[in-house]
């Protein structure tokens, strides 16, 4: 990827207080946490999922079951995408019936990867209810998918992007933003 | 009407001579050969460059009519011979019916004289209807023409039947050419024995089913006092069996076919069913035994089995296609580059094996360019490269492995019985 | 995270023809397809649309179940022909038949023929994927796959391991695929079996040959044992099933007077009770023949999903 960095948008404190944020705004939505589980969508979103379910353990100081999606098997666009899937393996070792599931993702965009989340979230029981938890939403939904716990709003282009790096996967705590490609076409918002 | 070939190379084993010189033909026969030899109103061909020898003779080839016309015909056969260079081709007699009395030889003869291409020398079957069970009437087939009698697609099973037709044979004054198998040793076998039939499961053949059959049948022939061809040798075991047999005197001449000392084993790797043959394609070693086989003089013959097979017959799982592939318009290039460029033979020992060893284990005679001969005339440019395509096959049928190969040394004029029927290797039409 | 090579193939026709990084992939891919097995809807949308048709011109119900159930799994479609059901008795060839098949677009073949090298000569004809199934005597790749699937998850690993494959190694496409696929992940394979049904130069694909069954036992971590054909005693390979028992038969008593180690005991099936494998030791402790046709499904998953991912490129 030769796209130049427009911003960083967010550093590692920053990272920090959105997920500790997050936490306890999920923590007052369902009070008591008596019967909820978070889940994260690999790769980065499990991590926050994981992160998320840390700071829930220190105010509520209970266990709160941890799973991790990958959707790969459920996306609608196998066939177009160039770079080889991997499938490594969605992790929910807890019964969801009943459960109020946090769906956890780094990044919302056109809601296509929340979609597929929620077809396979589905697929293994009945929820009581399903919210969503985005560390970034940039716009450009083209689902009707609305998050219910959001980090940060960051306005783009269609032909930027978004990049969350999280120390387990990227070594570093950041959030940048990349000037699209000239020849990506996209709407200008 | 003669024909004066000028500047030629004239390589003719039959009177041991490799000359530069030119050859005059006059009414259908040799008028004259060497470098004064001149005529200022014949048609002239130079052959600068290029070798001039007896046309070639093809001991082997399954011609198919009459039977299954739409593999071959008589006509398309010989078209397909000249194409390659061959002057008189042997018909195999194992057509549809097969070629076991005199209406079936004189039949022959009448369709090739129709083709006006190259000359065909009927093969009579060794048994009554290629039924392997009584001995076919000799006497009659060799009065009508035949020239040898076979059995070949199939072995003769019973050693006493071999035996008598053997003595029959001899006293007719035909040679027997054998077909060496052993079925029940080979079974259901379509690939040779060893490292790759093992990797890709075919069923295997063992050399032996091969060899078994030789040892038996040049022992046959000792006890017999007769002569006997073994026909398409494609193992080491068999030469080996072959020269020893010829090392103790017995009367015993062999052929190998291009396709053995050209593919492997190891190319069916693609299930290719343009290479399944039988005997099938043997290894490395079996190949190296065959030139070396070639070069010594164990084999006396290169004949080409050449066998027409359908497009969708041989469009098969391997194991349900037929065996065998065409062969006329391939056999003196493939020769050529594995034999003559690779240093086991030189030109004058390639037209040995093509011409003059042929026509001397038939007691045919032509295979010569001596003054008062048939003028049955090849002349080859060994340099010429091409590529064999499937749209220039003459043959009916397409069923070779080798189309889209680059060949070296090609046919350019053919000349039988005086007439000039391939000119820069285009057939002439009558 | 695992990594996983690009899979560029587009038919899966033998094992000889991938490379070591090739089979890895397909086992680390199997592994994230088992866990969907396990789940309440064991089921994935990954090829919804997809068709996929089954063509078994020999008989075999549970390689072709499983195959059914992998493509099921994946939400393809799938539809089944056997030879009996197919056109081939009224004369028409593989070739034909396949195409008419492909010419009601169809995504992908899997192939089960008596003849080693129909999947290659299909995979010439059409543009579908083309799957091995069982050709012959020649592969059975996807067996392969899950056989050593199989052994890696019980033992953790392939490289070094003494496997030993024991019975008509001659007729096996089962051995074949196997002795490819565990020589290239660096096992030690023995094969065993009679004399007779034994190819010739099988050593030369790297592996050791003994006709003697205490020798093979002797070192093995790992026993494949093949199915043995009555038949083919019409085919002069062996005197008799008593005679056959007596010589190669694995049984608890032969295994405790051999065995220097535990020996994980696999078998393709169907097993021949009694024959080439006893009844305690079919069931036995150390048996893993159910296994490997749970992760059968798994690793058909795998090589579908996988083939699948390159078609539209």
């Amino acid at each position: 990827m030769n796209d130049k960095i427009k911003a960083k948008v967010l550093d590692k404190e920053g990272i920090e207080r959105i997920v500790k944020r997050i936490a306890h705004e999920i923590a007052e939505q369902n009070k008591g946490l008596k019967e909820v589980a978070v889940v994260g969508i690999k790769t980065r979103g499990a991590f926050l999922a994981e992160r998320i379910s840390d700071e829930l353990r220190v105010i509520e100081g209970a266990e709160i079951p941890v799973g991790a999606l990958d959707i790969t098997l459920y996306r609608d666009d196998l066939t177009e995408i160039a770079e080889q899937p991997v499938v490594h393996g969605t992790e929910i070792e807890f019964d969801m019936n009943g459960k109020t599931i946090v769906l956890v993702d780094d990044v919302l965009f056109t809601g296509r990867t929340v979609r597929c989340a929620l077809d396979e979230l589905v697929d293994f029981g009945r929820p009581a209810g399903i919210q969503l938890a985005v560390l970034i939403d940039r716009g450009h939904r083209e689902l009707p998918i609305r998050p219910d716990y959001t980090g940060k709003n960051i306005p783009t282009t269609r032909t930027e992007s978004v990049e969350v790096r999280l120390k387990q996967t990227d070594g570093v705590e950041e959030v940048v933003v990349f000037e699209g490609t000239e020849n990506d076409s996209g709407t200008q918002v | 009407m003669r024909i004066l070939i000028k500047n030629a190379r004239i390589v003719d084993p039959s009177q041991g001579i490799d000359i530069k010189g030119n050859i005059l033909i006059d009414r259908g026969r040799i008028a004259g050969i060497g470098e004064t030899v001149k005529d200022k109103d014949a048609e002239i061909i130079d052959a600068k460059g290029k070798i001039t020898a007896p046309g070639l003779v093809d001991m082997h080839a399954h011609l198919r009519e009459p039977g299954r016309e739409e593999q071959e015909t008589i006509e398309s056969g010989l078209r397909a011979a000249v194409a390659g260079g061959f002057t008189t081709v042997c018909a195999m007699p194992n057509t549809s019916p097969p070629c076991d009395c005199q209406a079936q030889v004189k039949f022959l003869y009448e369709k090739a004289r129709e083709a006006r291409t190259a000359n065909l020398l009927p093969i009579g079957t060794i048994t009554r209807g290629r039924q392997g069970k009584e001995i076919s009437e000799m006497l009659e087939l060799k009065e009508a023409g035949c020239v040898a009698v076979s059995d070949d697609g199939d072995p003769v099973e019973s050693s006493m039947l071999m035996r008598k037709a053997l003595e029959y044979a001899s006293m007719a004054g035909l040679v027997v050419i054998s077909h060496c198998e052993d079925r029940s040793l080979g079974g259901d076998g379509v690939m040779h024995e060893g490292y790759w039939s093992t990797v890709l499961g075919l069923a295997p053949v063992p050399a032996e089913a091969e060899s078994i059959m030789v040892d038996r049948d040049t022992q046959l022939a000792e006890l017999a006092g007769a002569s006997i061809h073994i026909a398409h040798v494609s193992t080491g075991k068999s030469i080996e069996i072959i020269r020893n047999a010829k090392k103790k005197g017995i009367r015993v001449t062999a052929e190998a076919a291009p396709h053995h000392f050209t593919l492997k084993d190891e190319d069916l790797r693609t299930y290719d069913t343009n290479l399944k043959v039988n005997p099938p394609l043997c290894s490395a070693e079996d190949i190296e035994a065959l030139k070396k086989g070639l070069k010594d003089g164990t084999i006396d013959a290169i004949a080409t089995d050449h066998a027409p097979h359908l497009e969708n017959e041989k469009e098969k799982e391997f194991d349900y296609a037929p065996s065998g592939m065409i062969g006329l318009e391939t056999a003196l290039s493939l020769s050529a580059m594995e034999l003559v460029e690779k240093g086991y033979l030189d030109w004058p020992g390639l037209i040995k094996k093509m011409s003059t060893n042929p026509c001397q284990i038939l007691g045919y005679e032509r295979g010569t360019l001596k003054q008062g001969a048939v003028a049955d005339i090849v002349i080859i440019d060994p340099e010429k490269e091409w590529v064999y395509e499937k749209k220039q096959i003459k043959s009916l049928s397409s069923n070779s492995p080798f189309i889209g190969r680059k060949m070296k040394a090609g046919v350019t004029d053919v000349i039988v019985g005086g007439r000039v029927v391939v000119r820069e290797g285009a057939i002439l039409d009558a | 995270m695992k990594k996983n090579i690009e899979w560029t193939k587009r038919h899966l026709l033998g094992i000889e023809d991938l490379d070591r990084d090739e089979i890895v992939t397909m086992l680390d891919q199997a592994e994230g397809f088992k866990e969907i097995l396990k789940r309440p809807i064991p089921k994935v949308p990954a090829l919804r649309g997809r068709t996929i048709v089954t063509l078994f011109c020999e008989p075999s119900t549970r390689t072709r179940i499983s195959f059914e159930l992998a493509a099921k799994r994946l939400s393809a479609d799938t539809v089944n022909i056997t030879a009996s059901s197919s056109s081939f008795l009224k004369g028409e060839t593989l070739k034909d038949t396949v195409r008419n098949i492909e010419a009601m677009q169809i995504d992908m073949v899997i192939i089960r023929h008596s003849c080693a090298g129909a999947p290659l000569f299909l995979s010439r004809c059409v543009e579908a994927s083309v799957v091995n199934a069982g050709d012959g005597a020649h592969e059975h790749p996807t067996q392969a796959l899950l056989d050593i699937f199989t052994i890696r998850e019980k033992l953790g690993k392939i490289k070094g391991l003494n496997v030993c494959i024991v019975g008509d190694i001659a007729h096996s496409r089962v051995a074949r695929s196997n002795i490819h696929a565990l020589t290239k992940l660096g096992a030690k394979v023995t094969v065993c079996g009679p004399k007779t049904m034994m190819p010739v130069d099988i050593e030369k694909t790297g592996v050791t040959v003994t006709y003697d069954i205490k020798e093979a036992l002797k070192k093995a971590e790992v026993l494949n044992v093949l199915r043995i054909q009555a038949e083919r005693q019409n085919q002069l390979l062996f005197p008799g099933t008593r005679e056959y028992i007596r010589g190669f038969g694995i049984t608890k008593a032969k295994l405790k007077k051999y065995a220097e180690k535990d020996i994980l005991i696999l078998h393709p099936g169907p097993i021949n009770r009694g024959v080439e494998l006893s009844q305690d030791v079919a069931d036995g402790e150390y048996s893993v023949i159910l296994d490997q046709v749970t992760n059968g499904v798994a690793v058909r998953m795998a090589v579908l999903f996988l083939l699948s991912k390159r078609r539209k490129q």
